[in-house]
């Protein structure tokens, strides 16, 4: 899934170690297809038992309709190696997450579905922590985010994803091109395994 | 050959290209396939018209949403039958072994891993849990991935990763009678935080962690995702090849000798230089208990609980300020001595033969507190036959407790095993993540010993008062 530029308002869940337990707790996970999943998102925080919104919950105050960008504490999607938690967040509209830190699998599984995850430093991070609603820029070519005051600061990316989110590049694609070196990977180690 | 640790060893015995500005292509040995985090993934092989490349290095079981209760009955919630339903459809389709709800071989993925041999020294093994670390315990790296990379296993078996920095967890010195593996990784995840091993893959190393059994180091291996490690491990050395020899799928004969010498390479050379160093004395641990909504936020059993006014950090403060809320206790209180209402023997954990025994050590001879509901569930078919056949089943049943089928159970509440809104829980599974175990319910995470304590007295309890 293809990523440039976004302009969009900011929801802010100030909160560290926000674990995919929490982004999509595990009974939604019987499903078989990606479908619905967005009902799931932040499920316990979000509502009530009875289904009502929880009207404290920052995705459910007015001024985050329409947010594309969330904002959360340190090491966001800590845990569970789910990847109905990328689906779910991008299946309500999410394309980007801020955050100081996300947690290794979270942070390959969002790439894979178009949702960027951007790291700024504390500085800028705690500028965002204060501004819910405010309009923020991101520009994926020049790896920079554009803060409600106007600064820009730049966020790391490896090349690769950087690659694949610009021009849309499917990495399954890539990887069944190098099917001759894998085949001759396989010629030359040989695996005792044979569990078929 | 520069002097390299064990991680990096098995990552250049596994490169299949390294395209320049790509992350490298790395070879996956053994992919373990469940219900869960796979269905989605044939879906996409069924869309795009691929076949599984290695199915002979494919193993698939049913675990996370299979019923507890029994192997036969219908499973009675719609949306766990069809999953169950699919991955059999699934394996059948693409030509994978399963082991499915009536297999004698069914279990949690990471407990059948190793106990049939599959898991073996110097290996490259995924799957889509996170919890795949516990099969570093024979010294294999093995990765925690998502549903788009089961589906890049499936159709390439390889996996496109750049490589992680090692992080070495030193452990030295002789635990105290009442402390175990579990107490160890607690402590350690308590010192480093739930991020602190994010973008590295943990080498335990040390004089405690060669004299643990390779159970033991598969419920520390188990929980390097709860330090922020996608992979932890263990080199392999006699207590490996000893536990390994003579399982089902180890090699055997002459290729047993050669596969032993090959696997005696991999151990980190002297003088390789690790990117982070973690020293811990096994000697100063207590059993270990947690109070939080993080794995992180666990205390030694005479600790106290942390008064959020002593943290100065105002987002640490408010993250414990809600943990404190949610789990509702006190700051400054003790843990031990809080009432509770459930206590739960399993998980990838501490749901093999020697968690059981330990369990079942303490609670013979004494009956599970009437406030307590207890629930045992073995981590595979082939632990519960075990455990029946030492008549542990029967320790268990004969207190109280209740004896299950194999299966991941109350670690995340998926199959019906849940906590009730309230409840507080000792569980010797790996996550006390908020609703973790159930909507509402309060999840404090233990060792096997500190769990059957806790159920015969119905309060938090310090296991060495038992012993």
């Amino acid at each position: 899934m293809k990523f440039d530029n976004l302009e969009s308002k900011t929801v802010v869940i100030p909160t560290d170690n926000i674990d995919t337990d929490q982004i999509i707790p595990a009974r939604y996970l019987k499903a078989i297809s990606k479908d619905g999943l967005g009902d799931g998102l932040f499920r316990d925080w979000r509502f009530n038992a009875d289904g009502t919104p929880k009207p404290d919950f920052p995705m459910n105050k007015p001024e985050a309709k329409g947010a594309q960008i969330l904002v959360s504490g340190d090491n966001f999607g800590c845990g569970s190696s789910r990847e109905h938690a990328p689906w779910a967040l991008t299946q309500v509209g999410f394309r980007a997450v801020i955050s100081t830190s996300f947690a290794d699998i979270f942070r390959g599984n969002a790439i894979k579905n178009g949702l960027l995850p951007v790291i700024v430093p504390p500085d800028a991070h705690l500028e965002l922590l204060k501004s819910p609603g405010a309009v923020v820029k991101i520009d994926l070519a020049k790896q920079t985010v554009t803060l409600p005051g106007g600064r820009a600061v730049e966020f790391p990316i490896d090349g690769f994803s950087k690659h694949c989110l610009l021009e849309g590049v499917d990495e399954l694609g890539y990887m069944l091109q190098q099917q001759t070196a894998i085949a001759a990977f396989e010629t030359s180690h040989p695996s005792s395994l044979r569990v078929a | 050959m520069s002097v390299r640790t064990i991680v990096e060893k098995i990552w250049d015995n596994h490169v299949v290209t390294q395209q320049p500005g790509a992350p490298a292509l790395l070879y996956i040995d053994l992919h373990l396939v469940h219900e869960v985090t796979s269905p989605q993934a044939f879906s996409t092989l069924r869309e795009r018209g691929l076949k599984v490349r290695r199915p002979d290095l494919t193993v698939a079981t049913m675990d996370h949403s299979t019923p507890t209760y029994s192997r036969t009955l219908p499973v009675l919630d719609p949306a766990g039958a069809a999953q169950l339903e699919q991955m059999e459809k699934n394996c059948t389709d693409f030509g994978i072994r399963l082991y499915n709800r009536v297999s004698d071989k069914q279990g949690i993925v990471h407990v059948i891993g190793p106990e049939q041999g599959l898991t073996q020294p110097g290996m490259t093994i995924t799957c889509g849990d996170s919890h795949t670390a516990t099969h570093g315990a024979v010294g294999a790296l093995a990765f925690g991935i998502g549903t788009s990379q089961v589906g890049h296993v499936l159709a390439t078996q390889c996996l496109l990763q750049t490589p992680s920095k090692t992080y070495a967890i030193q452990v030295d010195g002789t635990l105290k009678k009442g402390v175990a593996a579990k107490d160890i990784i607690l402590a350690v995840i308590a010192r480093i935080g739930i991020g602190g091993g994010t973008g590295c893959v943990f080498e335990y190393v040390g004089s405690t962690i060669r004299g643990l059994s390779m159970e033991e180091r598969m419920t520390i291996c188990n929980m390097s995702i709860e330090g922020g490690a996608r992979a932890g491990l263990v080199a392999p050395d006699d207590t490996t090849f000893q536990y390994l020899s003579g399982r089902e799928f180890a090699p055997k004969g002459a290729a047993w000798d050669a596969a032993v010498t090959r696997w005696k390479q991999l151990p980190t050379d002297e003088g390789a230089e690790y990117a982070k160093h973690l020293r811990l004395d096994a000697g100063e641990l207590e059993p270990m208990v947690t109070f939080g909504t993080n794995p992180g936020m666990g205390i030694p059993i005479s600790g106290a609980i942390p008064d959020p006014s002593s943290v100065s950090d105002p987002m640490a403060k408010s993250d414990l300020l809600k943990a404190l809320k949610y789990m509702d206790l006190e700051p400054g209180k003790p843990l031990a001595g809080h009432p509770i209402n459930v206590v739960f023997v399993g998980s990838c954990t501490n749901s093999r033969i020697s968690d059981l025994r330990a369990a079942a050590s303490v609670i013979k001879g004494r009956k599970v507190n009437p406030k307590v509901r207890m629930l045992v569930v073995p981590g595979s078919q082939q632990v519960k036959k075990q455990a029946e056949a030492e008549g542990l089943d029967k320790i268990f049943r004969e207190a109280g407790a209740d004896f299950r089928e194999a299966g991941c159970s109350m670690c995340l509440a998926m199959n019906g095993d849940q906590l009730e809104p309230g409840e507080y829980s000792v569980s010797t599974s790996n996550r006390n993540f908020e609703g973790r175990q159930g909507k509402g319910g309060r999840t404090l995470l233990a060792s096997p010993l500190t769990a059957a304590a806790s159920a015969v007295t119905g309060v938090v309890t310090d296991v060495r008062t038992l012993l």
